[in-house]
């Protein structure tokens, strides 16, 4: 490199600029801005973790759980526990899936008839975003919310907490559905659509195909949270491995709980290991 | 099927209402069972002047009929139905990645097949031989159980050709079918293209790049910033013709290597090639 380029780089000619660059430094100050407010709003203050007096508090709750209580008897009552955790999350899931897979049909862009020739026709614009609303209601309420009123109406036990999972999820599997299929490459379902195939058709020969190992990836992942959600829902009495938890908690019985969280460990690891192989048949 | 454009002028929905349309005013018919080649230099309106046939451009101004009949009258069920008939292979193959090749080719069939027929043939294949005759028409019946992504590009496109073997419709509509095909193969599935299409009783309208093939269509129309040009005969595309149809886009007009006359067609590979 020569004398007079390496000036160059030191002096830059307003032509040489990035013309984003003003307004990338801006956006980065502006995020700053909305975030300093945020914070303060929650009190965020970490250094109050590592004052003594907190540090013997958790160290005496992080301590009570080792060793971790591995009498078979309770293992046993984890095994049981770990099963009903692992059918809430599927029964759920799988209702929230009867949910999510019409409204995801009537809601997507991608099996638009009308939408071939440009923009969509008023009829179907309107029914899309009626869907879209069901959607938005349906995820915006908390499962935990769903599942106190559900538990108010059905009783305690699993039943409140799978009619909560389906609930919301089905509203979140929804609005992911009809995503991946609208951001994925719609070549080959609007040649279908365009040839004259029906709208169905075309999902299972157009759509899935170029979907499926999003779809399926994001399907077991939502397993895994309906899982962790299952637990959150036991400590409202809707049964499984978080109302066992619940119990352990109350009596400060860290050992119990130390079981019960790897318990929960094991089970996504599992369905980590199942979504990579999915993904590895399909893809 | 007997098509008619009287004044068709056409505009992409994304454009800017600034620019002018996109094609037209265009105003031509098209005869049942006619071969017709489309030139013209990029961005001429050959591919948009295909969509506003396959009725998936709606014209901002004038007509399009298909035997009489103005498909932007009827409703939106009756126009997809009309749609049926159409046949448009667009310039990429529309062909999903993680697809079998012999599913992507019998999916030309859905607009026939009942939505419990098309379910079926998931399970398990509807029509296997159509499929792999389809394949033979244009060299690929080696590839029937292939995943479209094992596929080079112009294995794809010769699959995407395939579909017109299975067609029930009867205008075909096919976008620059040979980008990525060496010229021994372009010139089998021009060949293949044309024998179909005379043997169903399609209507052909093929857009293309290769003036050498062109000039074998009985009419070829030169399209030009959206206007019509010519429409002669291939055998009267002469080189002033071309010369001003490609003006300030001569690059695109050099010689592609094909010969101006073809083979005799062959019969098609017989069924029993594997």
């Amino acid at each position: 490199m020569s004398t007079s380029s390496v000036r160059a780089i030191g002096r830059v000619s307003p032509t040489e600029r990035d013309p984003a660059w003003l307004s990338r430094l801006f956006w980065a100050c502006a995020g700053l801005a909305v975030l300093a407010p945020a914070l303060v709003a929650t009190e965020f203050k970490p250094w109050l973790l590592f004052e003594p007096d907190s540090l013997r508090v958790s160290g005496q709750f992080v301590a009570d759980f080792f060793p971790p209580k591995i009498e078979p008897a309770f293992l046993a009552l984890v095994a049981r526990e770990t099963w009903r955790t692992v059918a809430i999350a599927t029964a759920g899931l799988a209702l929230g899936l009867l949910i999510a897979i019409p409204l995801t049909l009537l809601s997507t862009s991608v099996l638009s008839v009308s939408s071939i020739t440009g923009r969509m026709k008023t009829g179907p614009l309107v029914v899309r975003q009626i869907m879209r609303a069901i959607l938005i209601v349906l995820r915006s309420v908390p499962e935990l919310v769903w599942a106190l009123v559900f538990v108010r109406v059905v009783g305690l036990g699993p039943t409140a907490g799978v009619l909560a999972i389906a609930l919301t999820y089905g509203g979140m599997l929804g609005k992911v559905y009809s995503e991946i299929l609208e951001s994925d490459d719609r070549h080959a379902a609007q040649s279908l659509l365009r040839n004259g195939a029906g709208r169905l058709a075309t999902l299972f020969y157009g759509a899935l195909p170029q979907s499926a190992a999003e779809l399926t990836s994001y399907s077991v992942y939502r397993w895994e949270c309906a899982i962790r959600s299952s637990a959150v829902l036991g400590f409202v009495g809707a049964g499984g491995l978080g109302q066992q938890m619940d119990n352990s908690m109350k009596m400060f019985n860290g050992s119990e709980v130390a079981t019960i969280l790897m318990a929960f460990i094991v089970l996504v690891a599992i369905s980590d290991w199942v979504s990579a192989r999915l993904r590895r048949v399909i893809g | 099927m007997r098509v008619a454009l009287e004044g068709v002028t056409v505009r992409h929905p994304a454009a800017s209402s600034r620019s002018g349309p996109a094609l037209g005013p265009l105003s031509l018919t098209m005869e049942p069972g006619e071969q017709i080649a489309v030139v013209g230099p990029s961005g001429a309106g050959k591919t948009t002047l295909l969509h506003a046939l396959a009725c998936a451009l709606q014209p901002a101004a004038g007509q399009v009929q298909f035997d009489e009949i103005d498909p932007w009258r009827l409703s939106t069920r009756r126009l997809h139905q009309q749609r049926a008939h159409l046949f448009l292979a667009p310039q990429v193959p529309p062909l999903p990645p993680r697809q079998r090749v012999v599913t992507a080719v019998l999916a030309a069939m859905l607009p026939q097949w009942s939505l419990v027929t098309s379910l079926k043939s998931l399970l398990y294949p509807a029509d296997i031989p159509a499929a792999r005759l389809a394949l033979a028409q244009f060299d690929v019946a080696d590839k029937l159980w292939d995943r479209v992504d094992r596929l080079s590009g112009g294995e794809r496109q010769r699959v995407a050709l395939s579909r017109t073997a299975l067609t029930s419709a009867r205008l075909w509509l096919v976008d620059e079918p040979l980008s990525s095909l060496d010229p021994t193969r372009a010139l089998q599935a021009v060949d293949a293209l044309t024998r179909l299409a005379r043997e169903r009783g399609a209507t052909l309208v093929v857009a293309l790049h290769q003036i050498d093939v062109a000039k074998r269509f009985p009419r070829v129309l030169g399209l030009r910033e959206g206007q019509l040009q010519f429409d002669v005969p291939g055998v009267d595309l002469s080189a002033e013709r071309l010369r001003a149809l490609y003006a300030q886009h001569e690059d695109e007009l050099l010689s592609t290597g094909y010969p101006t006359r073809l083979p005799e067609p062959e019969a098609a590979p017989a069924l029993s090639r594997r």
